[in-house]
């Protein structure tokens, strides 16, 4: 069986959201590996989200926002756009690739580049292959934790 | 009527939380008189097997520091756990990892790689690895096997109360510990599972007696690199502060004195992760709206891993770094 | 200070010591003819029309010019014995000795029955009464102007006779000049310059625009003598009302309100970068709003549709889209130009017998009777052609006969390059967001849009409403629309406020972030987190606080509150964390 990689994407509601929205009204075909969850804008969006996601078993995460300069709360996106980069350095220092996360802006009126979004980044995250947190659980009989030197 | 049991364990760790426990200093004389130290390997000779021996549920009260990093870190929790009514993750080790958990940047071949034939303090001519089991005339003999990952007590066996702190404050410690013989003389109820004892709900920032004004930051830097204003926010002069994300109860010592906050008290009880929370607050600052600043100064922050998870990286929410 | 008693013509009044004898005269009713006497100069009796005949009680007996002579206890004026009479027609005589005929002393003449001076006519119009001077000096307080030589040769002018550098080119000196012998030559000589076309006031007092509400003149500072030279200040010496106080400061004025209006309008596009058009560069090469200027009945050429040079145009085009649906400048359609344009066509086929070129991309006759309204103009013989006019350039020699410039583009009906020679082009600018817009949605605690445009709360839901309760909007400020449409938002932006203060108390939504007091411990990241300004910090408590009214419930501060302490009311930690195990379980 191919690998179906899942994809938490946090949607701003007033922009990427409504652009989601618009890709489906407009009936446009993108891959179903992203699942959204509505913020109320990117800058509600906690890197601990992110680091929840991917613990319980995401491949990828997606955030979407509003262009900068478009904030629907005027600069709640750009909140987002300093986070992302640090939140990345962190994951790929935790051994996780950084592209496996990744911040786009996408407007209401973004349908088509919504489609794109997803297309590219299931692409993306398909080609990385799945994510295996590495002894995550603690299992004291797990050969790992037996097996010595 | 015979006296409550008290049994002090270490586990992976420094010694420190010991050490922290004798600064009790005269009080000491009343946690041993109200109780009966059963056992204390730091302090008293007993063996394992003597706990072994010992009815299920017979200790009162066992203050457990360390982390679990070996089979005998674990073989011991989960024996005082069987044995114990009340099990404490004592300090940060036991609580989320501390420095111990440091080692989870690595995995344990790389480790022993780096200890046994890289590190260049080493004299190790013949290349010599620690085996598990070594046979030798008198027959085997074995080490505790040495595990891939750093676990805080919790991930192992259940914990009852947390003490938190690298080590926990002296004063904390009494305040904990006379609040639990208040609790057994009195027969009050228990506090509810899972309570942080010797700490509060805030964050260090509630003790910290610096200036706090409207943050913006254009530049991390270390702290020696820096002359800083002593009664200002550590952080809004550029340097990286964990004491928003993290527990107070230490009195804020460590900011007073001019360096800044760790985080060895540990998360707060309403976040789940410090290092993304102290991503999330530290990055919310950064004054900058243009990403390519923002990039540069994001790379001034000396290695974010280790300054956001040096002492929760066992408890975080990925535990470990993925090698 | 002391009063004297005097008696004028018979008639007693009481007046300030020293006053002069006209304010006492022309308070009483009693006329005095004048000629250099103006109330806010100093008087100077130089043109000596003014005099009338000065008495005491003991027969002493003396005529004195009423501008200048002081009162005194007992003094009796006569305006007109014969003694007076002809000492006046004298003076006027003399004056007619030096200066050619000019209308005012042909009007004196006539008054004082001169049929024909003694001493004949002068040709120089000149007659020295010095109010071009003293104006200069005591009102616009320029000092350009100061009398010149002696006796026979003396005259005003400037220092040495030449270009003064003080002179402000105020005017004041040709409009007070009885004789008409100081000009303002430039405005007499020049033709219409479209240049001049420009929307700003020309005047130092006018109304902000004909049907401005309320229709209240005010002083523009950049054309008021007063702000150049600290003088004049007639205006509020003659107002009858007093209404006029140079004294008034700008003042701030706290008002409470429950709702704000923004109706801030919109730039026009400036098509001067765009250098193809020839904008700045050939002189027939108008701006839309100046186009309409020209054909406002009260503008600059009194609603003429002409050349530089005054003449009528033969051909005009008009120029759609200029900087409107431009990946270059702005890509959204303007909306109003093609309707403006069309009426341009009709305009110009009203008043002139020019042809007409419409070049656009796509005629947008959207609106209720607008599709009817270019049949029309395609019924009167308006020319359109489709095709975005690509450059302005000057007509080739086989070319000029029917205009100076030729439009190109490609005339996409009949799928063809097309050169159009005009005589005027008219560049029908996009509509743009004000330059402050920014600075304005942060007053506001709104956002604008990538294209600088207020940004309404939901697109259809909420045309007229913004991000922050409260605050509306009308008009273009939030996006290109014409003057029905404005109206209609306008209309209902003023509903939307009148809903809301009618309803006393407000509902707000249950979305909003709270600090849960017992986690906070200060530490002020989140004070600088909201846009809205719903965080402020508790000195007493030394902790944060934020104000449910103002926030919009965005979550920034939730995400960025290092301790948790933020809780976001219905997009809390528990229920996000609860999605994202759902998802992936």
């Amino acid at each position: 069986m191919s690998f179906e990689p899942r994809i938490v994407g946090f949607l701003c509601n007033w922009c990427s959201y409504t652009g989601a929205d618009l890709a489906g009204t407009a009936r446009m075909h993108y891959p179903p590996n992203v699942t959204s969850i509505r913020v109320m804008c990117s800058g509600r969006v906690d890197p601990a989200f992110i680091l929840d996601a991917f613990r319980r078993g995401a491949d990828g995460v997606l955030i979407c926002g509003c262009h900068p300069g478009d904030c629907h709360y005027i600069e709640g996106n750009y909140k987002c756009m300093r986070r992302m980069p640090l939140t990345q350095l962190l994951l790929q220092q935790l051994g996780i690739d950084r592209n496996r996360m990744r911040l786009e802006w996408v407007s209401a009126s973004e349908g088509g580049r919504f489609q794109e979004v997803i297309t590219e980044f299931t692409e993306q995250i398909r080609a990385l292959g799945p994510l295996k947190l590495h002894d995550y659980n603690f299992d004291p009989n797990a050969e790992e934790v037996h097996q010595h030197v | 009527m015979s006296k409550p049991k008290l049994a002090i364990y270490w586990a992976s760790s420094c010694g420190g939380c010991d050490i922290s426990i004798l600064d009790i200093e005269e009080k000491i004389l009343a946690v041993v008189d109200f109780f009966d130290l059963v056992f204390w390997p730091c302090a008293m000779d007993i063996k394992y097997d003597d706990v072994r021996a010992m009815e299920d549920k017979s200790i009162t009260l066992t203050l457990f520091n360390g982390a679990i990093r070996t089979s005998e870190n674990y073989e011991l929790a989960e024996l005082l756990r069987q044995k114990s009514v009340v099990l404490v993750a004592f300090g940060s080790c036991a609580g989320e990892g501390c420095i111990p958990a440091l080692a989870n940047f690595f995995n344990k071949d790389s480790i022993l790689d780096y200890v046994y034939h890289k590190s260049p303090s080493l004299a190790n001519g013949g290349g010599v690895e620690p085996q598990p089991e070594v046979q030798v005339p008198e027959g085997t003999i074995t080490i505790p096997k040495f595990w891939n990952t750093v676990r805080s007590l919790d991930q192992v066996v259940e914990v009852d109360y947390y003490i938190p702190g690298c080590p926990p404050q002296s004063d904390q410690i009494v305040n904990a510990v006379m609040a639990v013989i208040d609790i057994l003389q009195n027969n009050k109820p228990l506090p509810p599972k899972g309570t942080v004892l010797g700490a509060t709900d805030k964050s260090c920032c509630d003790e910290c007696p610096r200036e706090r004004n409207i943050k913006k930051i254009k530049a991390f830097t270390r702290p020696f690199a820096k002359v800083t204003d002593p009664n200002l926010c550590l952080m809004e002069q550029g340097i990286v502060c964990l004491g928003p994300a993290t527990r107070s109860g230490c009195g804020a010592k460590c900011v007073k004195a001019g360096m800044p906050c760790r985080g060895c008290y540990g998360l707060p009880s309403n976040i789940n992760d410090q290092g993304a929370k102290m991503v999330s607050a530290l990055a919310s600052v950064i004054d900058s709206t243009d990403p390519e600043e923002i990039e540069q100064i994001i790379n001034t922050i000396p290695d974010p891993l280790g300054t956001f998870y040096r002492f929760s990286m066992a408890g975080s929410l990925l535990r470990r770094v993925q090698v | 200070m002391a009063t004297v008693k005097i008696k004028i013509d018979g008639q007693a009044i009481e007046v300030e010591e020293g006053s002069y004898v006209l304010g006492a005269a022309q308070s009483l009713g009693v006329e005095i003819p004048t000629l250099c006497y103006y109330p806010f100069m100093s008087p100077y009796a130089a043109c000596r029309i003014c005099v009338v005949e000065a008495r005491n009680n003991k027969g002493w007996s003396k005529i004195v010019t009423a501008c200048n002579y002081p009162a005194w206890d007992g003094l009796e004026i006569f305006t007109e014995t014969p003694r007076v009479v002809n000492a006046r027609r004298t003076n006027l005589e003399m004056l007619m000795a030096n200066c050619a005929p000019v209308p005012l002393l042909e009007h004196y003449a006539a008054k004082f029955g001169v049929k024909e001076p003694r001493w004949g006519h002068g040709t120089y119009t000149c007659i020295l009464c010095g109010l071009c001077v003293r104006i200069c000096d005591e009102v616009v307080g320029a000092h350009a102007l100061t009398f010149v030589n002696r006796g026979q040769d003396r005259d005003v002018s400037t220092p040495f006779d030449l270009d003064s550098e003080a002179c402000i080119l105020c005017g004041a000196c040709a409009k007070y000049c009885p004789t008409g012998h100081i000009k303002m030559q430039d405005i007499e000589e020049r033709v219409i310059n479209h240049r001049e076309l420009n929307l700003g006031p020309n005047a130092a007092i006018t109304l902000p625009f004909r049907q401005a509400v309320p229709n209240v003149p005010y002083i523009v500072r950049e054309n008021c003598i007063h702000y150049k030279t600290g003088g004049c200040m007639i205006c509020e010496k003659v107002c009858p009302k007093d209404c006029i106080d140079y004294g008034d400061r700008a003042e701030f004025e706290e008002i409470e309100v429950g709702a704000v209006v923004l109706a801030t309008g919109f730039d026009d596009f400036d098509p001067t970068p765009m250098k193809q058009y020839g904008y700045g560069r050939y002189p027939n090469v108008v701006s839309s709003i100046e186009f309409e200027k020209m054909n406002n009945a009260a503008g600059p050429t009194g609603g003429k549709i002409c050349l530089e040079n005054g003449e009528e145009p033969r051909r005009i085009a008009i120029i759609h889209c200029i900087g409107s649906r431009d990946e270059n400048h702005h890509k959204y359609c303007s909306r109003v130009c093609c309707m403006y344009a069309l009426k341009f066509s009709h305009l110009i086929m009203e008043k002139t017998k020019a042809d007409v070129y419409q070049f656009y991309i796509d005629m947008r006759s959207f609106g209720k009777g607008y599709e009817e309204f270019y049949q029309r103009i395609l019924d009167e013989g308006g020319n359109v052609i489709r095709g975005k006019g690509a450059e302005v350039a000057p007509a080739s020699q086989s070319q000029e006969a029917e205009g100076a410039m030729i439009v190109r583009c490609e005339d996409t009906m009949i799928g063809k390059y097309r050169e159009v020679p005009v005589d005027m082009i008219v560049l029908c600018t996009a509509l743009e967001a004000r330059a402050d817009a920014k600075d304005m949605a942060r007053r506001f605690n709104i956002s604008t849009g990538a294209d600088g445009w207020f940004i309404e709360s939901h697109p259809k839901l909420a045309p007229v409403s913004t991000s922050t309760e409260g605050i509306f909007l009308a008009g273009v400020c939030q996006g290109a629309k014409d003057i029905p449409d404005s109206v209609a938002q306008g209309s209902a932006a003023a509903a939307q406020v009148m809903r809301l203060l009618c309803q006393g108390e407000v509902l707000m939504d249950a979305t909003y972030a709270e600090v849960q007091d017992e986690l906070c411990s200060g530490c002020k990241i989140c004070n600088d987190m909201c846009p809205y300004h719903a965080i402020d910090f508790d000195p007493e408590k030394k902790i944060s606080h934020i104000n449910s009214a103002l926030c919009k419930a965005c979550g920034t501060c939730v995400a960025a509150c290092p301790s948790g302490a933020i809780k976001g009311r219905h997009f809390t930690d528990e229920q996000i964390y609860a999605q994202i195990e759902g998802i992936l379980s």
